[in-house]
C-alpha cells in the first residue's frame, strides 16, 4: 500500500475500472418521472393535499346533489360549528400520533375537565377564571400522567391510554355522581363558561368563538410544528426515536410535552364544548368524540406510524367528516350511511398513506 | 509520535451483567490522523467507541480530551465537547429534510424578538449553512436541500451524515462502519469524504470490517481483541493477513507495536 490518499485513483485493484465510470455519484434522480410518480412525489412533500382534494370533491358532490341550499354560507359555517370540538380533539390527537403514539383517553380527559369546570363554578361557587383554570389543571395533569407512563416507564401508548381511559372515566363518574349540570344553573353563575358559544355574523355566515378558537389553535400548532425546534423534534421522535436520541434530542421530554399539551388542548375543547352544549354531562358521548378525533387525524393524512402528516390535514379531515354528515342529513339519508362512509374514508386514507410512503423506495 | 494525543482513554472497563465488554482498554488518537479500529465481532470495538462518544458510561477508566479529563454522560455532552459520531444507522430522521437533519438537536433560531418570543427557526440560515457544508465536501449535486432524507440513496444519506459530523465536529469525528451498507462506487465516494475531512485537519476514528478500506485510508490501525487493545500497527508495514491474524489470535502481536 503505497500512498493512502490517492482519492482520484483508487488504490484497490478491483476498483481500477471505476476510473472510467460515471462520476456523478451523489446526484439526484433527475430522470423523467411518469405523471403518476410526479403526483406521488408531490403528495409526499405536501401531505395535506389529499384530504384537501377529498374535501373539495365532497363539497362539490353534495352541492350538486342538494343544490344551492348546501352552498349557502349559513350551511357551511354550521358545519364548522359542529366540528369545532372534534377538530380541537383531533389536533390534540395529532400531536400524539405524530410521535407514533395514540391517545385513547383524550375524550374522557375533555369530559372530566368540563365536569371540573362546571362543578367548580356551580357547586363550589368559585369565580369563573378559577373554575376554568381548575379544568385546565385537571386536563394537563391527565395528559402529564399519560406522558410519564409512556416516556418514563416506556409502556406502549395504546395500553397506557386504554388504561387511563377507564381510570379517568370511572373517576369522572364517581366524582360527579353522574349528575348533569343544567345550562340554566351555569348561566346563573357565570357567562364565562359559555363564552365559546357566543356567535357573531359575517354577512350571512354565522361563526362562534369556538370555531375561531379551533382555527387559531390549529394554526398555532401548525406554526409550532413547522417553525420551532420543538415541532421538528416531535416529527423526528415519531419518525425514528433511536435516531432522534442519537441526534441529541431528549426523546422523553418531547413525548412528555406532546401528551401534556394534548391534555391541555382537551381541556380547551371542554370549555368550547360547554359553550356549544350549554349543559355539562359526565356521560357525554365519549367514545364518539374519541373515535372522531382519531378519524379526523387519519383522514387528514396523519400517519399512525408517526412522523408524517400536517396538522392542517387534521382540520381538513374534521371538515370532511362534517361535510359528509351534514350533506347526508340534508339528503335525509339514514344516519348509518355517515358511519359507513367514515369507515370507507379511513381505509382509503390509510391506503393512500401507504402508497405515498413508497416514494422512498 | 512526537505530538500529544488529542484523545486518550486508559483502563476502560464496561460490564454488561456477567459479560465484560471492555477489559481495561486503552485508546489513543493523534491530531490529524485517521485511526482505524478493527477487531472481531464481540471484541468490544463498539463498546469502546460508545464510551468515547458518550453513548455508554464506562464503569472504570478515564478519558482525556486534549489533556483534560472528560466524563460524558450522553452523546450530547460528547458533541458539546467537539466529538461527533456518524453512527452505523446514521441517526437521520427519514421524513425530515436534509437541512432539518443536519441541524437536528441544535437548531438555529431567528435573531431578535421572533426567535426569543416565538422561538422561530431561522430556516434560511440553516439551509445556507447546510448547502455550504455539503458543497465543501463535494456533495452539492444535491439540488434540493429541503428534500426528505428518505428520498436519498444510501450513499447520499451517508454523505449527509458525514457532512453533519464534519460541520459540527470541532475536535474528533468518529465513524462507525461508514461503508458497510454501500455499493462499490458509493464506498469509494465515502472514502474520499473521509480523506477530505482529514485534509481539513480533523482526526478521524474509523471502525470498519472492510480490510481493503482500512488499509487504504488509515494512518494507524488499532487492533482490538477480547475487550482490550491488542496492538497498534502501521498499515504500511503489515499486510491485511497479518492484521487478521492478530485480530483473531492466530498470530502473536509484534512486540514493538504494543507500545505504539
Amino acid at each position: 500500500m503505497a500512498e493512502p490518499n490517492t482519492a482520484a485513483q483508487p488504490s484497490q485493484e478491483f476498483e481500477k475500472v471505476l476510473v472510467n465510470s460515471s462520476t456523478d455519484v451523489a446526484s439526484f434522480d433527475t430522470h423523467d418521472k411518469t405523471p403518476l410518480q410526479k403526483i406521488q412525489h408531490f403528495l409526499h412533500s405536501t401531505p395535506a393535499a389529499v384530504p384537501f382534494v377529498v374535501l373539495i370533491a365532497s363539497i362539490l358532490v353534495f352541492g350538486l346533489a342538494i343544490g344551492g341550499r348546501f352552498f349557502s354560507s349559513y350551511t357551511l359555517t354550521l358545519i364548522l360549528q359542529q366540528i369545532a370540538v372534534v377538530g380541537m380533539l383531533g389536533a390534540a390527537q395529532t400531536l400524539v400520533i405524530l410521535t407514533a403514539g395514540i391517545d385513547l383517553s383524550i375524550g374522557v380527559i375533555m369530559v372530566i375537565s368540563a365536569v371540573v369546570m362546571g362543578n367548580c363554578a356551580v357547586s363550589y361557587g368559585l369565580p369563573a377564571p378559577l373554575a376554568v383554570a381548575a379544568g385546565f389543571v385537571v386536563g394537563g395533569a391527565c395528559g402529564l400522567l399519560n406522558g410519564l407512563l409512556v416516556s418514563r416507564l416506556k409502556l406502549p401508548p395504546f395500553i397506557v391510554t386504554l388504561g387511563t381511559w377507564y381510570v379517568i372515566m370511572s373517576t369522572n363518574f364517581i366524582y360527579s355522581e353522574n349528575a348533569t349540570i343544567r345550562e340554566a344553573d351555569v348561566t346563573a353563575v357565570t357567562q364565562w363558561l359559555h363564552v365559546f358559544g357566543v356567535n357573531f355574523k359575517v354577512g350571512t355566515a354565522v361563526l362562534t368563538l369556538g370555531v375561531v378558537a379551533m382555527v387559531v389553535l390549529v394554526f398555532g400548532l401548525w406554526y409550532a410544528l413547522n417553525h420551532t425546534a420543538w415541532g421538528r423534534h416531535l416529527y423526528a421522535v415519531g419518525d425514528d426515536p433511536e435516531a432522534a436520541k442519537l441526534s441529541g434530542i431528549r426523546v422523553g421530554r418531547v413525548l412528555l410535552s406532546a401528551y401534556t399539551i394534548a391534555g391541555l388542548i382537551a381541556a380547551l375543547a371542554a370549555w368550547v364544548s360547554i359553550g356549544r352544549n350549554g349543559s355539562i354531562s359526565p356521560s357525554a358521548a365519549v367514545t364518539d368524540y374519541n373515535l372522531q378525533a382519531i378519524t379526523a387525524a387519519v383522514i387528514g393524512g396523519i400517519s399512525l406510524f408517526g412522523g408524517r402528516g400536517s396538522i392542517l390535514g387534521t382540520l381538513i379531515g374534521a371538515m370532511i367528516v362534517g361535510v359528509v354528515s351534514m350533506g347526508l342529513n340534508m339528503l335525509g339519508a339514514d344516519p348509518q350511511w355517515k358511519v359507513f362512509l367514515t369507515g370507507v374514508l379511513i381505509i382509503s386514507a390509510v391506503a393512500v398513506d401507504q402508497w405515498i410512503r413508497k416514494v422512498a423506495a | 509520535m512526537a505530538q500529544e494525543p488529542i484523545l486518550t482513554a486508559r483502563g476502560l472497563v464496561k460490564r454488561y451483567g456477567r459479560v465484560t465488554a471492555l477489559d481495561h482498554a486503552d485508546f489513543d488518537l493523534y491530531p490529524g490522523e485517521i485511526l482505524a479500529v478493527i477487531g472481531d465481532n464481540g471484541a468490544g470495538k463498539s463498546s469502546m467507541i460508545k464510551a468515547i462518544s458518550g453513548a455508554v458510561t464506562p464503569d472504570e477508566g478515564e478519558i482525556h480530551l486534549e489533556g483534560e479529563p472528560v466524563h460524558f454522560r450522553s452523546p450530547m455532552e460528547a458533541r458539546a465537547a467537539g466529538i461527533e459520531t456518524v453512527y452505523q444507522n446514521l441517526a437521520l430522521s427519514p421524513a425530515l429534510s436534509i437541512a432539518d437533519n443536519m441541524f437536528l438537536g441544535r437548531e438555529i433560531r431567528k435573531p431578535g424578538l421572533f426567535g426569543k418570543l416565538f422561538r422561530t427557526l431561522d430556516r434560511s440560515a440553516m439551509e445556507k449553512m447546510a448547502r455550504s457544508k455539503l458543497s465543501e465536501l463535494g456533495l452539492m449535486t444535491i439540488q434540493n436541500i429541503n428534500q426528505a432524507v428518505e428520498t436519498l440513496s444510501g450513499g447520499q444519506r451517508q454523505g449527509v451524515a458525514v457532512a453533519r459530523a464534519a460541520a459540527f465536529g470541532s475536535k474528533v469525528v468518529i465513524m462507525d462502519e461508514p461503508t458497510a451498507a454501500l455499493g462499490v462506487k458509493e464506498s469509494r465516494r465515502v472514502l474520499e469524504l473521509i480523506l477530505d475531512v482529514r485534509r481539513r485537519g480533523l482526526p478521524i476514528v474509523l471502525i470498519s470490517h472492510n480490510m481493503p478500506h482500512v488499509f487504504e485510508v488509515a494512518d494507524r490501525i488499532h487492533i482490538h481483541r477480547l475487550g482490550r487493545r491488542l496492538c497498534v500497527i502501521n498499515p504500511k508495514e503489515y499486510t491485511m493477513s497479518d492484521a487478521v491474524a492478530f485480530m483473531t489470535g492466530a498470530k502473536a502481536p509484534p512486540g514493538e507495536a504494543i507500545a505504539a
